[in-house]
């Protein structure tokens, strides 16, 4: 199959990284930085969060968990909206590298999901003595792990590449226009029925320290993100253009490394 | 403009009553689910009827996800969605008359029977009105819901399981305001806002997902 | 009528042809050629809005199809190798609804004389699923004497299971339409008796 030729390349400078053989190189060159920033950040911030920062008066040293739990929430929300705007983008502007991005990013978000549901667990035995307790905070992440969870189911089980992205950019955009429904609603749930006050959002208040942790880790988990799409994106771009010429002299290249 | 609707609501309610047994195998399995937590939570009548309304809910809601893959299967396969899509009218219209006459087949069933089954659970007598009218307003949301699950999981292996997987999350909210108008209303707060919030929802439900679940068939045909 | 510009179609990963273009005035027949495979329905699918193109454009009458879905969608007949029918109703009940979802009127008794044209007068109030292959297919045809307002037809395979009679008889019927100032454009392994040979588009030389 051809490549792209010149005429191809030429036109918008931005709409040139829509081709997935333009962006493949750009996101290889970017992607060990980000990892490195991000190996950097987190040494930083948990060396902060664990060392640095004082000891909590009411939750000792427990408390310090919420330096990965917090920063994981964030990402989970986040990853889940940046999903669907490239979602959103690829519908519209019908780019197939859209749908490769919101495809690579899912397993993170996912990721981030499942840590901060683990961290929430881990955080609640010793300070209120269950594992799970369903705070409205803890539950409506737990929908988004199933959302996350429902996005990949869908585009593994559909066969046709095409087919997939399309589908899993719709159910990523009813998702994201769900989940603040979601919230509402389990918010809600949560009021009514609450017994105790258990909170697990119930944070310590906050010393500088304590912010300065949290946003190195949280910076940290972004650079994370970028570095593993980026690196997956170059590996479903090798898939999906593996009938092309550039693809088959990269595949060469790299066997013979 | 309106003689595609007429026609899939007229078309889809014909097939179903030709094809009845299908539809009361849903009502029959919304009875049995029913039937089945005073078997795992004990007979206690005091407990039964705490949980009556959300046990009701639940069972509303796996019926709904059950009968689900009959919405578009049959006219996969048989090439008549194929046709359906290439109508000058808006896809969108037709979309909404087959999710209303799969409700009125599988969802209305359900909603009578209700208050019925919450007898069996001795759930006071005042809270069956808003038990019904709470499921009236739910069960098609659940309906709308599901209908875009459905056609995003048109034709896959292990469909079923999977369009559970997509909707469920969706749902929560559903449920959450549908079981709890009955728990406001014997807990005395009164079931309004729990009803406006579902009848909202319900607007909002018709405006939007038959727009969704028309570009979803739409990607499955393709 | 009917125009499409550097066309490509994917398939899956794979892409099956690009480049194609092809012009189509009232009055015209055109048949897709080439071996299984090819992308002869892809093609048709794609000519018909069913499936969206990885490059190109197609327009009706000038104006993009997916612009102006309504108008080309009002103007298109589309039978494909499903011949839409449910097994639950007659297929005078088909033929109806098929009409009535097209938007056009479904006048019964036209739809009557549609079906004992094809050779199913017997078979009206069966349910559909008594009915043979050859018999089903039939009932999908039926349409093309009902619809003939429809400047454009899109047929693949019309002449699969059909007896000699009926592929002349069908042969006569496309004809008649492009004499009428419509278009045909279908896809056949069969050589039909036209008396005026189509316009051949032959896929395997666009094919990648």
């Amino acid at each position: 199959m051809r490549d792209l030729n010149e005429k191809d390349l030429r036109g918008k400078s931005l709409m040139r990284f829509a081709s997935p053989q333009v962006f493949y190189p750009v996101a290889g060159r970017f992607a060990p930085w980000f990892a490195a920033v991000a190996a950097v950040l987190a040494v930083a911030g948990l060396y902060v969060g664990f060392f640095v920062a004082p000891t909590d008066f009411q939750q000792g040293e427990v408390y310090r968990v919420i330096f990965i739990h917090v920063p994981a929430a964030w990402m989970s929300m986040f990853v889940y909206l940046v999903m669907a705007f490239w979602s959103a983008v690829g519908l519209v502007l019908n780019t197939r590298l859209s749908f490769m991005m919101a495809r690579a990013l899912a397993p993170t978000g996912a990721m981030f999901c499942f840590v901060a549901l683990w961290t929430g667990a881990l955080w609640g035995k010793p300070t209120w003595g269950t594992y799970w307790v369903w705070d409205a905070r803890l539950t409506s992440q737990l929908l988004l792990l199933f959302l996350y969870l429902g996005y990949i189911a869908l585009t593994e089980a559909i066969e046709d590449s095409r087919r997939a992205d399309r589908a899993g950019a719709i159910l990523a955009l009813v998702g994201a226009v769900n989940v603040p429904i979601i919230y509402f609603s389990v918010q809600w749930w949560n009021t009514l029925h609450q017994g105790a006050s258990v909170s697990l959002t119930k944070a310590p208040s906050m010393a500088t320290t304590m912010l300065a942790g949290m946003l190195l880790m949280a910076l940290a988990a972004w650079a994370y993100t970028f570095a593993t799409a980026f690196w997956r994106v170059r590996s479903l771009i090798l898939e999906r253009e593996r009938h092309t010429d550039w693809v088959g002299a990269e595949l060469e290249r790299l066997g013979s490394r | 403009m309106l003689s595609a609707f007429a026609a899939v609501l007229r078309r889809d309610l014909t097939l179903a009553w030709r094809g009845r047994a299908d539809v009361l195998v849903t009502l029959a399995f919304f009875v049995v689910v029913v039937c089945l937590f005073p078997f795992g939570v004990g007979a206690e009548t005091n407990q039964l009827r705490a949980i009556g309304p959300g046990v009701l809910w639940v069972a509303a809601l796996l019926s709904t996800l059950l009968s689900l893959h009959r919405l578009f299967a049959q006219d996969h396969a048989d090439g008549t969605l194929e046709q359906l899509l290439l109508t000058p009218e808006p896809a969108a219209l037709w979309v909404t008359a087959k999710i209303a006459a799969h409700w009125i087949v599988t969802g209305l069933p359900l909603v009578v029977a209700a208050p019925l089954l919450a007898l069996l659970f001795d759930v006071e007598q005042e809270a069956l009105g808003v038990l019904t009218l709470s499921l009236a307003l739910g069960t098609p949301i659940l309906a709308l819901l599901g209908a875009v699950g459905a056609a995003l999981t048109l034709g896959l292996r292990g469909g079923g399981v999977l369009l559970a997987l997509l909707v469920l999350p969706l749902y929560v909210p559903v449920l959450i305001f549908g079981a709890g108008a009955v728990d406001a209303f014997l807990g005395g707060v009164g079931a309004t806002a729990h009803l406006l919030l579902l009848g909202g929802g319900l607007l909002g439900a018709l405006a939007l997902a038959p727009f969704a679940c028309a570009a979803a068939l739409r990607i499955a045909v393709e | 009528m009917l125009e499409a510009t550097e066309l490509a179609c994917l398939k899956g990963d794979r892409l099956l042809f690009r480049g194609l273009d092809l012009v189509l005035d009232a009055g015209g027949m055109l048949r897709v050629a080439g071996p299984n495979g090819v992308g002869k329905t892809s093609l048709l699918r794609i000519l018909c809005g069913l499936a969206l193109p990885e490059h190109g454009q197609v327009r009706w009458r000038g104006a993009d199809i997916r612009r102006e879905r309504e108008a080309f969608h009002s103007a298109l007949l589309y039978l494909g190798h499903a011949p839409a029918l449910n097994d639950l109703l007659t297929p005078l009940e088909n033929l109806r609804f098929a009409l009535r979802a097209g938007g056009e009127a479904a006048d019964d008794a036209r739809c009557v004389e549609a079906l004992g044209r094809i050779g199913l007068g017997a078979q009206i109030d069966l349910p559909a699923r008594v009915l043979s292959q050859g018999q089903r297919r039939r009932v999908g045809l039926a349409r093309l004497f009902v619809s003939a307002a429809r400047p454009l037809w899109v047929l693949d395979e019309p002449f699969t299971a059909l007896d000699t009679a009926a592929v002349a008889d069908l042969a006569a019927t496309l004809e008649a339409h492009c004499e009428a100032g419509g278009t045909v454009i279908l896809t056949t392994h069969q050589d039909a008796p036209f008396r005026r040979a189509p316009q051949v588009l032959d896929l395997a030389e666009v094919a990648c």
